[in-house]
């Protein structure tokens, strides 16, 4: 839309190349088995499975039949069986039960299993275990990256956001190393990569092994620099509720590997759809990073000039008719159907929102970010608690609470916790321990001077004011991270300007104007400043772990130009939409080209249900 | 003590350094041991010479080269040669195993290394031919040697192939210090997969009480091999090492978790009972205490409300048929089912809404906020509106809310609650702007009328008199406003 956008923005590397490259890999290796064989796939490498074969490409392999895993005994006749599993102790368990059922008749088959991205050891000492390595055929597949869109390759690994930041587990840091080793052998040499956080580092690191390892044909760069960046450095901007159609399309319909299933309230009809949602859908690509409020001026426009082309018809000559019917009918069809989608979706968001008083949640999280009125946030949580609202959506207030605040005071902290196990069970005590871990929902220590002074106070006054008192002292004491974070780069514009949302002026647009993502507020800075240089506060304040290294083929590169401006990001635990809308966003402004890598599309709800723990 | 010195010994012999001695003592000592290796080595090497090979070959303590017994001798002895371990800086990844994997062997590797001592140098350069020595230079090594060093990688090497998913055997790394070696290579490469496949091994290889030892002072393998305990659902051993490990809350909460899997709400009850006596935080301990406290309740109600259901003689139970089982619900969700079924109860049952109060101490919102919903769901206008009185000293009632009015509104809008009692509690928001915006969102029409009235907004009225049903009470009362000659419009 009416964005002031560079046009000299240079062209995205293909990325088809990758689908292909891991289909024909696949295939490869399904003629390792030769023969007719069942596949059993697991659950959540179906769809990233769909986007780069088809049920007939698995046949022509002699694939027979395709099962889902489920951890059930297998009905399957066949005297082959195939499994194509994440590397995951409990599915390898359920396979060695397969085997070992069937030894006891002594049926006699032949087992492969192909693990993808990569196999792990624990994975095979369970085979080693179980008694039955040596009967079953191991494989990888290192199908590392998908292409969901033009600009954004997931790994499709959301388990690597628990294993990596909860667990402290880093079996994936080499997966993010030969990812990155495998787009750089594709489409490098990198001249640049900047990056922060622990696990970045450990990623870069196990790429430049990789390199080291390897042997690098001299070709033409197609990707320039590079940016790595863990989600713990940023846990503010996944926990904000997205307003920006395609993040907002995610947090309600849950986007699954670039696909959405669009209900019966949506298509007014009794059937669900199912939708690809990408730049190849022209609707779509030009709502998907627009603030909200204007999608629906949007599409009541475009349903216009609809109609408007639709009318041609009209007065026009059998030649013209002809012709119209031949070139032009199919794509105005097409485009009616998508509006009509999406023109569903919009209403159905709008009524979902207006009847959980969605402004009034926008309101508390936007004083929460500007650190107002925390009291009054905290009794609004505490009503959401009361009331038994989401319990999600608690959660994810509590949490947004706690980073901004620094930590909640211990009172506040007790009390809140308290109310939320009345509210949702007590089996919630493992997830706080896991939020606690992680830093997401964590008590303040407050000095001792200050205890001394509340209790004081808290005598003399009512408990409300002593609440109000104990904030006004913690803030002296402690100032919070976020506070000071958002201070130094300016990540909450100031309220008294008015902020058209229309005509963005910055990527705090993708949350109405009220915070700019601190995570691609840092990768804009680091790009401008070519580096680190200026920013140590910041690096501090973010507990360090930042690096930016030049390549030897940094100084070749230098004379094309446009290749300098093709920056790939990758998010090693998750992304989500908005900061992608954002980046596109300083892309058009800059003349940047991002190229978005994430282990997984990820938002409020899938980051903290894999953190809750009230379930066996 | 003085075996440890005694290597230390071995050390400053072996390599190029002069040793600094403190002890002459010692050093006579780790002299008669050295040469009662060379002895034995070179008995060795005779008898390979001997044409009888298939002797069974003995070392010098009577057990037979290369039998259990003999391995594990052999693994103690090095094992103690880890005590010196602080002595030394930290080997530095460029170099760091060659060293390592030649002292501390075996016996007749730590032996190699010395040319003073001995005959051996001697006796091999003899026997062996240069050329044979070019391919094949581990001919000249003993036989007990010989089957380990096809695979003898150092521990870096051995990381580096793990990593690539190369062919590895860990089975050479029998001392304790080049287990952790080992460990330490794989958490410097940063690669959890091969991190947790030496802690497969080390769990395989040592006694917990060691294992668990060496973990505490290692972060990054200590939670990897939890995540593996928990991965594998090794419960036993997890509990252990939380516990080894002083960890008695996180071992608490694991223990406590173990009644989810539990399906019988009389054993998941005995169960919460006994987690009672665990170690938790006094605050935490409080939460279970409550759990315990509920679902015990919660299986008494459920007893006898599903008699009460069966028995058809309760009416609400035949009006509402419950839709799911209490148990295992949250308090509050308990709390809401009582206000549902069991309103009006005396205090004195399990099931009274204000005895659930008391003992869980809910707090006077949060009672407030669920007995309204929970009224409102049943159209119990009269209970409703009976949450709200309280009398002030005079003697008047006057509605009052621990919650604000405009939730209130919510709360009844959601229970699909009629505009006639709506109204009552819109007119109660404090903030004229947010009534009226509620009034005309509910359709509060009297409301919003007389607002307009009250704002004396002549234009705003005529305008609202479009909104209201045609030849209804509002729209008269709308049309008698207008033409009220008493009223001075501001516009």
């Amino acid at each position: 839309m009416a964005h002031s956008a560079r046009r000299d923005s240079p062209e995205l590397p293909d990325f088809s190349i990758l689908k292909r490259l891991a289909r024909d890999q696949l295939i490869y290796l399904l003629e390792q088995l030769p023969g007719k064989k069942d596949l059993f796939i697991e659950a959540d490498l179906m769809s990233p499975l769909d986007r780069i074969a088809n049920v007939s490409t698995l046949k022509q392999h002699e694939v027979d039949k395709l099962y889902k895993v489920e951890h059930k005994p297998v009905i399957s006749t066949s005297d082959q069986l195939c499994f194509l599993i994440r590397p995951r102790i409990q599915t390898v368990k359920w396979i060695c039960d397969v085997v070992n059922t069937d030894k006891v008749p002594g049926k006699s088959r032949r087992y492969k299993i192909i693990f993808t991205p990569q196999k792990f050891y624990a994975c095979e000492a369970v085979l080693e275990e179980q008694g039955i390595f040596g009967d079953v055929s191991i494989d990888e597949w290192p199908f590392y990256l998908l292409p969901l869109d033009d600009d954004i390759i997931s790994l499709e690994l959301p388990e690597f956001f628990q294993d990596n930041f909860l667990a402290g587990d880093q079996r994936w840091v080499r997966t993010a190393g030969s990812a990155l080793h495998l787009l750089y052998s594709l489409y490098g040499p990198f001249s640049k990569v900047y990056g922060i956080g622990r696990c970045s580092k450990m990623a870069y690191e196990s790429w430049r092994e990789q390199v080291e390892e390897g042997e690098q044909k001299a070709r033409q760069a197609e990707i320039g620099n590079v940016f790595l960046i863990d989600r713990d450095v940023d846990f503010v901007t996944p926990l904000c509720s997205q307003v920006v159609y395609e993040g907002l399309v995610d947090d309600i319909f849950r986007i699954k590997c670039g696909c959405v299933e669009f209900g019966p309230d949506v298509t007014a009809s009794d059937k669900s759809v199912k939708v690809m949602l990408n730049s190849h859908d022209k609707v779509f690509s030009e709502i998907r990073n627009e603030h909200f409020s204007n999608v629906f001026g949007f599409l009541s426009q475009k349903a216009r000039n609809l109609q408007t082309a639709y009318d041609k018809r009209r007065g026009m000559d059998i030649k013209q008719m002809k012709t119209f019917v031949s070139e032009e009918l199919k794509g105005l069809k097409q485009e009616h159907r998508l509006l009509s989608l999406h023109i569903g979706a919009s209403e159905s968001i709008m009524k979902k929102k207006t009847k959980q008083d969605f402004q009034e949640l926008l309101k508390t999280e936007h004083l929460l970010l500007e650190g107002f009125e925390i009291r009054e946030c905290i009794s609004y949580i505490e009503e959401h608690i009361n009331r038994q609202v989401s319990m999600i959506e608690s959660l994810r207030l509590l949490c947004l609470l706690s980073i901004t605040e620094n930590g909640l005071l211990p009172k506040d902290y007790r009390s809140l916790k308290a109310q939320y196990l009345q509210s949702y069970g007590v089996d919630h005590l493992l997830t706080f321990s896991n939020l606690r871990q992680l830093g997401l929902l964590v008590e303040q220590q407050p000095g001792e001077t200050l205890t001394v002074m509340e209790s004081k106070v808290g005598k003399l006054v009512n408990d409300k004011t002593a609440g109000k008192l104990t904030d006004a002292f913690s803030s002296l004491a402690k100032k919070s991270n976020f506070r000071a974070l958002s201070r130094k780069l300016n990540l909450v514009p100031k309220t008294d300007e008015e902020y058209d949302l229309r005509v963005p002026r910055d990527m705090a647009y993708i949350f109405s104007g009220a915070y700019i993502p601190l995570s691609c507020k840092l990768i804009e800075q680091v790009l401008e400043r070519d580096g680190w240089t200026g920013l140590e506060e910041v690096t501090r304040l973010l507990n360090g772990h930042e690096f930016a290294v030049t390549g030897s083929s940094g100084v070749d590169s230098r004379g094309k130009n446009d290749t300098q401006r093709i920056i790939l990001v990758m998010f090693l635990g998750g992304c989500t939409y908005s900061e992608i809308s954002a980046l596109r966003f300083l892309g058009r402004e800059k003349g940047y080209k991002f190229i978005v890598v994430t282990t997984a599309i990820t938002n409020s709800s899938r980051l903290l249900e894999a953190l809750l723990d009230n379930h066996v | 003590m003085i075996k440890s010195k005694v290597d230390e010994e071995d050390y400053w012999h072996s390599s190029k350094f002069k040793a600094f001695t403190f002890d002459d003592e010692d050093d006579e000592l780790s002299r008669l041991k050295e040469s009662r290796q060379a002895v034995n080595n070179i008995r060795r090497l005779v008898e390979e010479d001997d044409d009888e090979d298939d002797v069974e070959r003995v070392s010098w303590s009577g057990e037979p080269v290369g039998s259990i017994s003999w391995s594990v001798k052999e693994t103690a002895a090095s094992s103690q040669r880890a005590d010196r371990e602080p002595a030394f800086p930290k080997i530095s990844t460029d170099t760091p195993s060659i060293s390592r994997s030649q002292s501390g062997y075996s016996l007749s590797s730590l032996f190699k290394g010395k040319p003073k001592v001995g005959n051996f140098q001697t006796f091999s350069d003899a026997l062996t031919d240069s050329s044979v020595r070019l391919y094949a230079p581990e001919l000249r090594k003993p036989k007990s040697e010989y089957k380990d060093y096809v695979s003898d990688w150092s521990p870096e090497e051995t990381v580096q192939r793990l990593q690539q998913g190369k062919a590895v055997s860990l089975e050479r790394f029998r001392t304790l210090q080049d287990k952790l070696l080992l460990l330490d290579h794989a958490i410097a490469a940063h690669d959890g997969n091969v991190i947790t496949a030496v802690l497969i091994y080390l769990k395989r290889t040592l006694c917990k009480e060691v294992l668990f030892r060496e973990l505490e002072s290692r972060q990054t393998a200590l939670r990897h091999f939890i995540h593996y305990l928990s991965e594998t659902q090794n419960q036993r051993l997890l509990l252990e090492l939380h516990r080894a490990l002083g960890r008695a809350e996180d071992a608490a909460l694991l223990q406590y978790k173990e009644h989810l899997s539990i399906t019988d709400e009389n054993k998941r009850r005995d169960f919460l009972k006994n987690c009672l006596s665990l170690p938790f935080s006094a605050e935490d301990l409080a939460h279970v205490q409550d759990h315990y406290t509920l679902l015990e309740r919660q299986i008494i109600i459920e007893v006898t409300d599903r008699q009460a259901e069966r028995g058809g003689k309760v009416e609400i139970f035949q009006k509402f048929p419950r839709k799911a089982l209490i148990l295992n619900m949250p308090l509050i969700t308990t709390l809401y089912y009582c206000c549902f079924y069991h309103y009006a109860e005396p205090e004195g049952t399990f099931s009274s809404p204000l005895n659930i109060r008391q003992t869980f101490k809910i707090s006077e919102k949060q009672y407030f906020v669920t007995a309204l919903a929970a009224r409102a769901k049943l159209k119990a206008w009269l209970d409703v509106d009976a949450l709200f009185a309280s009398r002030n000293w005079l003697g008047f009632t006057r509605k009052k809310s621990p919650l604000s009015f405009q939730r209130v509104v919510d709360i009844l809008q959601k229970n699909s609650a009629p505009t006639h009692v709506l109204q009552d509690y819109v007119a109660l928001v404090d903030d004229g702007e947010l009534r009226l915006t509620l009034a005309q969102k509910h359709k509060c029409h009297d409301i919003v009328i007389s607002t307009y009235r009250d704002m004396k907004d002549r234009q705003l009225l005529l305008g609202y008199r479009g909104k209201v049903v045609r030849g209804s009470a509002e729209e008269r009362k709308i049309d008698d406003l207008l033409s009220n000659p008493q009223i001075r419009w501001k516009n």
